[in-house]
């Protein structure tokens, strides 16, 4: 057993400048933790609460304390949270002594380390009801506590609550912590600490607060002191309290009526007169009412009908003739170079963003506030006038009518060409390329009644973009982008595309961009595959002869980048971006070129383009296996049962992608890809079966990988099931019983919130589908008996789910789907217990009335299957 | 507790393309799922289906089955073209057996027909793919012979492309026998089995013909390919089988590479499978494929025929009833690990063949293998024959002329007219 002192020298040997010193102290640590667990982390937490000790020694005791409670790994996570459960009752409790002890040690630092240990624990803790005096023992006398201890509890206050669920903790003490914190931040308070740590903990806590914001005496306590916060003298405490406003804004939006006129008056002030650090937050609570309303809005779809269950209050529209020049204003405050640096945010940046938002929230009302602003300032000699004219009619794009914008984006188009090639300001170009961007994705398109691109300026548009495409990095990708939305309108222009007589200057262009030299700058590289790329898409046949041209051309640059050089880290980085793109590019190609007529043509080129997408993944990036993957999905459509040639050296990847947990898209790619590949070989996939099934079974039993990629996994068991019909026979004991436990799981999952019953969707949809491709795989094969044993559970399963009333529509027509390829396959066998099933009868009928057509479609079918199977 | 990035996304999409290739991917890969379970689904249908037009291959299973939607009572060449709509969703060996059931395979020419001046229609064929062409609701789907799809296309047949405006009756689909020819990507009709959803199985050559020639043109179907119709059709000319119409098909210039020509009799019914109404001719001039290649390519110094193993160790061809052309020891099935059913190649060796009415007296076969599992049928008796006499005796050209003049002569009114 290690003493105390060897404990403290270890820690500060593994914080030695020494290297060797340093791993052989790691070491050591590593190996006391999994000799003895308990003793290490007793250890740990009586050097953390140990005054005595170097503040050093103790700030690594905590943070090694806090990594073995906590991981970012789902399945680590786990691991240690039962490896803290088991631990025994009596060193859990001198554990907990020690972090308490230490929210009261003199050390900052220190107490700040066991505030956030302890909320791990606490994590751990409340869910399985232990350690249940926590929180009355945190708060048991506040009041009297030194300033520093005051401050460490309510820290720890914050942490719980970001650290556990609000259902965990009952009401009497969630009202006990708001009461401490809401005091804390109170006026009265008259250390600073405390109050911004009160401050920051109320940020935490609002998810709690649910029971308080409905209750009108205790919601406007709460507002008035956060809104009395924003004006603390201490700018931290100004921006903290901004930030509650922040996240209030968006969780209890319907509240605020009554505080929006105050809020208003509060955010102006800082966005006139604060720091910037405080500014930033003020215009960030308008952008959250805009997405809130933005949302609303959207659910109405236009129309108010009083039923939705959060109305809109019009703030945004109310505050337009006040709200609308304190935004313009921050627009003239830019920073000389922003549109060079990737990281930069300012208030600039953040009013145009929010301006958008507004225009977006409020639709044609915005644009007579907006448009004196433009008119006065476009032509000003300061670029930074010119600049703020620009940005604000960019912003503004996006939410008013066409209508109502038309005639102005008409007279605005010639002036902004002329500003691209003309203008003297870098900055001034970037904002008007941009703009031409915005106007081109709203206002050009087969929707737009009146073209703003018509014959006559089409040539002189093409022209200027092309030449902006030769300026600085920054001004350059944005042209491509505005390039980018210009192909888009034209997507489904039919035959004739006006683009077809620029189509080879176009790409021709956009290659020469793509070698630019300083091409890697501003993403420019990134932003002219993506303009050729959608060039691509909505090319037409007539084109498709330069499209073809292009194949060799980028299978060539492909091959460049696999050619091997030595490179740094940071070139090879870069290659396996440009292999990223490239393989993009030959997917999006592929995809373009490989049906009739130019299938024949075009597929002279796929063994060499299989080569090298093999090439490809012999290179390590996550970005390029994905694309290359992604291609190959692509060609083997295309390429149908002669995709079997490539299979013998292909299915290696195919594996590896499988495999590949940590980079959790390659291995749902790779799962869509074999979807792909069952489709396009069908019997011939049967030798790789076994390999396919047996990774995907073990994928399926991971707790390593990200959970998003399991509903894909089961799809493609009917992919599989599909393709080689009876043969799946084999795999039947594994698939079903996993099957059977996910479905129980999903049937009930009843979403917590939306995305869980987004998820719990899509899991049902795959197991759905798994079993649609099982039985009609096995349809008319003597085995099919082996699927009857099954049928009473999946029936189940299709009841519960319709029980559960809430799938969505892509569920519902699978699950009826599923119900006739039951019967189909079944037959007689099955006829009673269909009979017997509610789905059989209501939700058949409730699917037979749909008015979604493809469900009404899938009823009809099985409704047909069950007769049969039943007038047997 | 360091404060909260605000940063939002600034003058980007706020969707990557990467993003984008990735949801077009998902999107692709669902809807191909949800056609490939459509497909299997509507399977059933069709299987039923194929019992209305008593199939022979139909499990006995599956024939007890009731068969609710399928109106077996009516009109029989109704019940025919509803099959080949359903049908339009098969696939695997099921959709191989029935495809090929339903075209009309011409035999091959051993001799000359009679009166061919008189009841035949001659043409030159296109070079390509024998195909059907089957357009009904908003599109338009061509499958070759063995049921695999060819193009999935919008065309300007009735009903054969999602076309504002124009929507007929949701029952009018048509279905043209087509052969498609690579070179100027245009379907060449060479029948027509269904238009309009009005059936013409039941209808002479002479008016299928007609009927042809003169409603195709008004749809547009022969206009140059635009959005709405991604092919061009094209109605190959036929000739009465007379000096002057064998002269046309034969050496006459067409826009399409020749590959034999075909002899219709203008009075047979579109008949299903093989027929010895049409026949198939083929010489050096008119096609670039007289004799049979291997998979290589290469003309075989012996002739390979595909026959068909019957329980009783018979090979047979496939006619409707198979001629028999030799018989296999039980011994020799064995160690060739044949099992009835089996398709079976073999070379004709220096022995030949030798028949008599239709019979084989004598054939000098040897074993081969097995044939390779995409082939579903054994050869015809007219196909062993025919390229047995293209590589000893074959009918020249000079023969068909020389018969028709020949009928000419004796459909001259006598010299001598005879009195009561």
């Amino acid at each position: 057993k290690l003493v105390a002192m060897e404990v403290t020298q270890l820690l500060l040997n593994a914080q030695s400048i020494d290297g060797t010193v340093r791993k052989h102290a790691e070491e050591n640590l590593k190996l006391f933790q999994s000799q003895n667990l308990a003793g290490f982390l007793l250890s740990l937490a009586g050097e953390l609460a140990n005054d005595e000790k170097p503040v050093d020694s103790r700030k690594l005791a905590g943070l090694v304390l806090k990594n073995a409670l906590d991981a970012k790994e789902q399945h680590r996570k786990y691991e240690l949270v039962q490896r803290w459960l088991s631990l025994d009752m009596a060193t859990k409790t001198q554990i907990r002594a020690f972090l308490l002890k230490t929210l009261s040690s003199p050390v900052p630092d220190v107490r700040s380390t066991a505030s956030q240990v302890i909320a791990k624990v606490a994590g751990i803790e409340l869910p399985q009801n232990q350690w249940p005096e926590l929180v009355g023992s945190l708060l048991s006398n506040i009041h009297q506590l030194p300033a520093h201890v005051k401050q460490a509890t309510l820290e720890t206050l914050g942490y719980l609550c970001e650290e556990v669920s609000p259902d965990v903790v009952e009401q009497e003490h969630v009202n006990k912590i708001l009461t401490a914190v809401v005091q804390g931040m109170n006026s009265a308070e008259g250390n600073n600490d405390v109050r911004l740590a009160a401050t920051r903990a109320l940020y935490m806590a609002l998810g709690f607060a649910q029971a308080n914001f409905n209750n009108d005496m205790e919601r406007d306590y709460i507002m008035r002191v956060v809104c009395e916060a924003t004006l603390s003298p201490e700018v931290k405490i100004r921006q903290a309290a901004f930030e509650c406003l922040v996240s209030i804004a968006s969780t209890y939006y319907e509240k605020l009526a009554h505080y929006m006129q105050d809020i208003f008056n509060i955010t102006a002030k800082a966005v006139r007169e604060d720091d910037e650090s405080v500014a930033l937050q003020a215009i960030e609570f308008w952008s959250s009412i805009c997405d809130e309303e933005i949302d609303i809005l959207e659910e109405y779809g236009g129309e108010f009908t009083g039923d939705s269950d959060v109305p809109c209050f019009y703030f945004t529209k109310q505050a337009l003739p006040a709200l609308v020049p304190l935004l313009l204003e921050t627009l003239l405050k830019q920073e000389e170079d922003q549109d060079l640096d990737e990281g930069a945010w300012n208030i600039a940046m953040a009013g145009g963003t929010c301006l958008g938002l507004v225009a977006r929230a409020v639709g044609d009302d915005i644009v007579p506030h907006v448009m004196p602003f433009i008119e006065e300032k476009i032509s000003k000699p300061d670029w930074r006038e010119r600049e703020a004219a620009t940005y604000a009619f960019g912003s503004i794009l996006e939410g008013p009518s066409p209508d109502k914008l038309m005639t102005i984006v008409n007279a605005a188009l010639t002036f902004m060409l002329n500003a691209l090639t003309k203008d003297p300001s870098n900055h001034v170009k970037d904002t008007t390329a941009w703009t031409l961007g915005r106007m081109f994705e709203f206002l050009h398109g087969s929707t737009i009644e009146t073209p703003i691109i018509t014959q006559a300026n089409c040539q002189q548009i093409i022209t200027v973009l092309i030449q902006t495409m030769k300026d600085a990095p920054n001004v350059a990708e944005k042209a491509c982008g505005a390039l980018y939305f210009l192909a888009q309108g034209y997507e489904d222009i039919g035959p004739n595309s006006p683009l077809t007589p620029f189509f080879q200057e176009i790409i021709q262009s956009l290659l020469a961009v793509a070698h630019r030299e300083d091409a890697t700058e501003s993403r420019l590289r990134t932003a002219a595959y993506e303009a050729l790329n959608e060039v691509v898409r909505c090319s037409t046949d007539e084109t498709s002869t330069m499209v073809l041209q292009l194949v060799p051309v980028i299978m060539l640059e492909l091959h460049n980048t696999l050619e091997g050089e030595k490179l740094s880290s940071d070139e090879r980085e870069k290659q396996n971006e440009l292999q990223g793109l490239l393989c993009g590019c030959l997917q999006v190609i592929i995809q373009k070129l490989g049906s009739e007529p130019t299938k024949y043509v075009f597929m002279q080129h796929a063994d060499q383009m299989m080569g090298l997408f093999l090439r490809v993944f012999g290179c390590r990036s996550a970005t390029a296996h994905e694309e290359a993957m992604l291609a190959i999905g692509a060609l083997a459509y295309a390429a149908g049962p002669d995709f079997a040639k490539y299979m013998p050296e292909f299915y290696k990847y195919l594996e590896m992608g499988l495999q590949n947990f940590e980079e959790y898209q390659v291995c749902a790619v790779t799962v869509g890809v074999i979807g792909d590949i069952c489709r396009a070989l069908e019997d011939k996939i049967l030798p790789y079966c076994d390999g396919i099934m047996t990774q995907l079974l073990k994928d399926l039993s991971s707790n390593q990988l990200h959970r998003s990629v399991k509903p894909p996994i089961f799809s493609c068991f009917g992919d599989i099931a599909l393709a080689i019909g009876e043969n799946f026979e084999k795999y039947i004991n594994y698939s079903m019983p996993m099957l059977q436990s996910a479905a129980e799981l999903s049937a009930h999952a009843s979403g917590a919130d939306d995305e869980m019953t987004e998820y719990t969707n899509s899991l049902r949809n795959g197991i759905l589908e798994a079993y649609s491709g099982i039985f009609q795989g096995f349809k008319n094969s003597p085995k099919t008996q082996l699927l009857i044993p099954y049928a009473p559970h999946i029936l189940q399963f299709l009841d519960s789910i319709y029980m559960e009333k809430d799938m969505d529509e892509v569920v519902m027509k699978t699950a009826i789907g599923v119900l006739g390829d039951l019967a189909d396959t079944l037959g007689s066998h099955v006829g009673g217990l269909i009979q017997q099933s509610v789905s059989s009868k209501e939700f058949l009928n409730e699917c037979l009335s749909s008015d979604d057509h493809t469900i009404k479609e899938a009823a009809e079918w099985a409704k047909h299957a069950i007769t049969r199977a039943i007038s047997v | 507790m360091a404060p909260h990035d605000l940063r939002r996304p600034f003058k980007r999409r706020p969707i990557s393309d990467q993003q984008k290739r990735r949801d077009l991917s998902l999107l692709r890969q669902s809807q191909h799922r949800s056609d490939a379970q459509q497909r299997a689904r509507n399977l059933a249908s069709s299987v039923i289906s194929l019992q209305s037009s008593s199939s022979p291959d139909v499990d006995p299973e599956t024939l007890s089955e009731p068969m609710p939607d399928v109106d077996t009572t009516g009109h029989e060449s109704e019940a025919s073209s509803f099959d080949i709509r359903q049908a339009s969703s098969l696939r695997g060996p099921e959709a191989r057996k029935w495809f090929a059931s339903q075209l009309m395979l011409p035999e091959w020419m051993i001799d000359v027909p009679e009166n061919l001046s008189r009841d035949w229609y001659v043409l030159a064929r296109p070079a390509g793919k024998r195909c059907f062409v089957v357009s009904a609701d908003g599109t338009t789907v061509s499958r070759l012979r063995n049921g695999s799809v060819l193009h999935h296309f919008p065309s300007a047949l009735p009903g054969g492309a999602r076309k504002k405006g124009v929507s007929g009756p949701a029952q009018s689909y048509s279905i043209l026998d087509c052969i498609f020819h690579e070179a100027d990507q245009t379907y060449y009709v060479i029948d027509m089995v269904c238009w309009r959803g009005y059936s013409l199985y039941e209808c002479t050559a002479e008016f299928r013909f007609f009927w042809l020639q003169s409603k195709l043109d008004e749809t547009g179907a022969c206009d140059p390919p635009s959005f709405y119709h991604k092919f061009r059709f094209s109605v190959v000319p036929f000739y009465n089988c007379d000096q002057s119409g064998l002269h046309s098909a034969y050496t006459g210039s067409l826009p399409y590479v020749k590959d034999g020509l075909l002899l219709y009799n203008k009075h047979a019914h579109y008949h299903t499978g093989n027929t010895p109404l049409v026949l198939i001719w083929k010489d050096e001039r008119c096609s670039q494929y007289v004799i049979d290649t291997d998979n290589n390519g290469q003309v075989p110094n012996q002739q390979h025929i595909v026959l068909g193993l019957q329980d009783d160790g018979k090979i047979v061809t496939s006619d409707d009833p198979p001629v028999v052309v030799n018989c296999l020891n039980a011994d020799f099935i064995k160690q060739s690990g044949l099992s009835p059913g089996s398709l079976v190649r073999f070379a004709i060796g220096d022995g030949g063949l030798n028949c008599v009415d239709g019979k084989f007296e004598k054939a000098d076969l040897q074993y081969i293998s097995v044939s390779n599992r995409a082939r579903a049928f054994a050869d015809s008796y007219s196909k062993i024959m025919f390229q047995y006499m293209a590589r000893h005796s074959p009918v020249k050209a000079e023969d068909l002329a020389s018969v028709i003049s020949q009928e000419n002569q004796q459909d001259k009114p006598p010299e001598v007219e005879m009195s009561d």
